[in-house]
């Protein structure tokens, strides 16, 4: 139990001061790094949630697949300029309002409703969380796991396209 | 003793730091870096709920997220990176003109 409780303050507290930094820097690389750590940080509460694929599919597509898709798009327009230096739009105030109201909002309704959800034991789950997951994905949600990869190989095709000189 | 506020609280607070960095950036590109965390804090939270109830549909919905979210991703770098090549410019305060 105590365990559990380091596990859960290392990684929340690395994802959450990984994310801020993210937001915060002047370089997209420099964020780039940040948001690799805070979606490993992400995937480590995964772990310590006993979801073992999603830990592995979060490291594998969205820590390692997405964030060099950004990279691949923040080097090319990457321009260092003084006018260009400025990180933040003229909304942010509106943004830092609009965190905190909403912040407090949830807050209240987190504290108000969550008297009867409990996690339960470690034990009570099933053993092997990835033969589960298999076993509900390729029989009672097989159309939206077809409907995925449908959707995935028109965003690739799609991406190429957008891209694609000769077409345009 | 770790209990469903924690994780509810830590996906609220990914979810704040995403949206004020979505809308406070100029950098298309750290915008769209803002929503995967918000993308993220989503399935924390999926994933917190498949431990309360104890069945694996919460990991499923989060595994479909993860899908979409690599495909939004692709879709989004491709139209950023169309933009820049035509205005020269990736920051979203100089995008402002639907005419050019």
């Amino acid at each position: 139990m105590l365990l559990n409780s380091i596990f859960f303050y290392f990684f929340s507290a690395i994802a959450v001061v990984s994310a801020v930094l993210t937001v915060t820097r002047r370089s997209p690389f420099h964020s780039a790094v940040f948001l690799v750590l805070a979606l490993i940080a992400t995937g480590g509460i995964f772990l310590q949630l006993q979801a073992d694929f999603l830990f592995a599919m979060q490291l594998l597509v969205s820590a390692a697949g997405v964030v060099v898709l950004f990279l691949f798009a923040a080097t090319p327009t990457n321009q260092k300029s003084p006018r260009r230096a400025l990180r933040f739009s003229r909304y942010r105030i509106v943004a830092i309002v609009f965190a905190i109201v909403f912040a407090g909002e949830v807050m209240i309704a987190i504290f108000a409703g969550s008297k009867s959800l409990h996690l339960p034991a470690a034990a009570n789950l099933p053993a092997r969380n990835t033969a589960a997951l298999g076993d509900v994905l390729f029989a009672q949600y097989l159309l939206p796991l077809e409907m995925a990869s449908l959707l995935l190989v028109v965003a690739l095709i799609g991406g190429i396209a957008a891209l694609n000189r000769r077409m345009a | 003793m770790i209990s469903i506020d924690h994780y509810l609280l830590l996906s609220l607070a990914l979810l704040v730091i995403g949206v004020a960095g979505a809308l406070a950036r100029r950098n298309l590109i750290v915008t769209l870096m803002s929503v995967e965390l918000i993308l993220n804090a989503v399935n924390i939270n999926l994933a917190a709920f498949s431990r309360v109830w104890g069945n694996v549909n919460g990991q499923v919905f989060a595994v479909f997220l993860i899908a979409c979210e690599a495909a939004e991703a692709v879709v989004a770098v491709g139209i950023v990176l169309v933009v820049f090549r035509d205005r020269k410019t990736v920051l979203a305060d100089e995008m402002d003109l639907l005419k050019w």
